[in-house]
């Protein structure tokens, strides 16, 4: 006779982390797009030691040298070189450096403010609620681009602006999900509850409420994480962001314009390296969203 | 209905005043001396400075300094550039229809585009054709657009010749203005030729301007497909023996397509935005590339009221929407 407990019948439920990787890993472009962004945080946490040049230094014997592969390509410039002699490759390598750092840096300065702003607007909806909601409308009525240039018009070009400005755009968009779920949970009888055992306000709110609210504000900060690549390398593009010779990818487009005739890498090799890093993250958005909050599924 | 609209209405005219407090305060938040910077010039003569300063209007308190920008701005005055002294709202009219007709281009294309795409993936859903289409518009979503319109640059007017680098017409044409939408003026013209070349202009930014909402659309027309093909009343319509044609165009795309036309109308922003780096790739002479050589110029009154008049064109745009959307859907428009 065996002396099975009732512990050895019934087998453990899958933590919770293992479920949330069994749900991501089902989806393949996710777990394509997390490959390529674990590649790009290697390449920005270890830039000066993987790449084979200073990303600044001009080699001025070899001016817009073509890729390896093509006719005239040198094997010490794997990508080609720019105008002035530098190489591409260690170029867009520390570019990696700062574009994640640009996203991360936004993501965090407005994600912080977004939540605390929209949970006061959750828990107090008969003044301060209104009062900033109001506000973020006004943000929201401007294209995020361009309330982000008329903000670095303002303050000037450069990474810390440039990072302000991203801040302020997405802003909103966390605001507005912060205070969407905190006002479906508030009403919960768990807050309730808490509220009776004599949770002080900022208790219920960071401590009771707030981790309910997560699943969507992980999606958005990934999306948002993707969207601020995109904006810097635009402003950059226009000449209001990161400035040369920093080697910023949307910095390099911008001077890369002029040569659009006789050295196809320049321009091309910065914008697909976005391209990618966007669609990578944005592919991990997709995952997320997917695996968290089966309720923002996009019906398949 | 009145109601709902008025309702709407109201909740505009907060909206619009805080963007004028923000382009208010945008002009003051500038570092250094207003004076200084507007005249591109340091140590300026006292006396001059103090003149500019009671001439600017900025020797009084802030207070009411906002609600002289207001009292102007009500009566129609968007002040006058600093480069050009022509008034703000006059190159704005000049330079809008160029913005216009290029956004309506891009909003034909990507919404033709999208419906096709995103109700051929719902259709088949789960095929190679769907993820197909699927990874496409997540493609199209990711793409940085000045990127993208170089490239189509190098492509087909670089290598391949087939279209014009930039501009909206060949210089060599001189089109007068008489709507300001170069397809329609260059038809007064009576000549195929003239037309075709500003449609060849058209074509590039037109399509460059498009893949972000193109994306958009796809991807919402196959949820919002997908959504109406499990409904009883696609079922009930199959079961009567109705041709799979009429069951997918008649009952499920005309309902489906209620928020597909709100996302296509919450677009004029992304095509706003899409357009200050469209027209500055394209050298299209429209507001986009106004308000960016503004900036460089340091020309802060087209600055501040450029950004007030996109943002007031935004909230229209959005409000219409709106109502259309609480027209078309009743649960909404009583929630009030």
């Amino acid at each position: 006779m065996s002396t099975q407990t009732y512990d050895d019948l019934v087998q453990a439920p899958p933590s919770r982390l293992r479920e949330f990787w069994q749900a991501f890993a089902h989806n393949k472009g996710a777990v394509a797009g997390l490959a390529f962004m674990l590649m790009l945080i290697v390449c920005a946490l270890f830039a000066p030691w993987l790449a084979p040049h200073s990303p600044i230094e001009q080699y001025r014997d070899f001016l817009l040298t073509p890729p390896l592969w093509q006719d005239g390509g040198q094997a010490q410039f794997l990508l080609g070189t720019d105008e002035l002699g530098r190489d591409l490759l260690s170029r867009l390598i520390h570019g990696a450096r700062l574009s994640l750092l640009i996203g991360l840096a936004s993501v965090v300065c407005s994600l912080l403010p977004g939540i605390v702003l929209g949970l006061l607007a959750a828990f107090f909806p008969n003044r301060l609620g209104p009062l900033i909601m109001r506000m973020m409308d006004v943000m929201m009525a401007l294209p995020s681009l361009l309330l982000a240039v008329a903000i670095v018009a303002v303050l000037g070009p450069g990474l810390l602006n440039t990072v302000i400005a991203i801040a302020i755009v997405s802003l909103p968009s966390y605001v507005r999900l912060t205070r969407a779920a905190a006002m479906g949970e508030r009403q919960k009888d768990y807050v309730t509850a808490s509220r009776l055992a004599g949770a002080s306000l900022p208790r219920l709110m960071f401590v009771c409420v707030l981790p309910n609210c997560m699943a969507p504000l992980i999606v958005q900060a990934t999306l948002s994480f993707s969207a601020a690549i995109l904006d810097a390398a635009a402003l950059g593009f226009l000449g209001l962001g990161v400035q040369p010779p920093t080697p910023e990818w949307g910095t390099m487009l911008a001077s890369a314009r002029d040569y659009i005739q006789r050295a196809w890498w320049v321009v091309s090799l910065p914008g697909l390296t976005i391209l990618f890093s966007v669609l990578a993250i944005n592919l991990v958005g997709d995952g997320l969203r997917d695996a968290l909050d089966p309720k923002l599924k996009n019906a398949d | 209905m009145l109601s709902f609209i008025l309702k709407r209405l109201g909740l505009l005219v907060p909206t619009f005043f805080g963007v004028t407090l923000l382009t208010f305060s945008l002009i003051r938040m500038i570092p250094g001396d207003p004076v200084e910077v507007m005249m591109g010039e340091r140590k300026v003569d006292p006396e001059l400075h103090a003149q500019a300063m009671q001439r600017l209007g900025l020797d009084q308190p802030l207070y009411k300094q906002y609600f002289d920008y207001i009292g102007q701005l009500l009566q129609g005055d968007l002040g006058q550039s600093l480069v050009s002294r022509e008034s703000v709202w006059h190159e704005f009219t000049a330079l809008f229809p160029a913005t216009l007709e290029l956004s309506i281009a891009a909003i034909l294309i990507a919404s033709l585009l999208g419906l096709i795409a995103g109700v051929v993936a719902a259709l088949k859903r789960g095929s190679m054709l769907d993820h197909g289409i699927m990874g496409l518009a997540l493609t199209g979503y990711s793409m940085p657009i000045f990127w993208w319109g170089l490239i189509l640059i190098m492509f087909f007017s670089v290598q391949l010749g087939w279209t014009p680098v930039s501009g909206r017409i060949d210089l060599f044409f001189d089109v007068p203005p008489v709507t300001g939408f170069m397809l329609i003026d260059t038809l007064y013209l009576d000549d195929e030729g003239v037309w075709l070349d500003a449609l060849h202009h058209l074509i590039l930014p037109a399509v460059v301007l498009a893949t972000i909402p193109l994306a958009v659309i796809a991807r919402m027309t196959r949820s919002s497909m997908l959504e109406v093909l499990g409904e009883d009343y696609v079922r009930t319509a199959r079961a009567k023996g109705l041709s799979p044609a009429r069951v997918v165009f008649v009952h499920a795309l005309r309902n489906a397509l209620i928020p597909v036309l709100t996302v296509i109308g919450l677009q004029v922003g992304t095509l706003m935005a899409g357009a200050v780096l469209t027209e500055t790739i394209f050298s299209w002479p429209g507001i986009g590339k106004w308000l960016i050589d503004a900036i460089s110029r340091r020309d802060y009154p087209v600055v501040q009221n450029g950004i007030l008049l996109i943002a007031t064109l935004v909230i229209l745009v959005n409000f219409v929407v709106d109502v259309l959307y609480g027209i078309a859907n009743p649960r909404i428009r009583h929630a009030g």
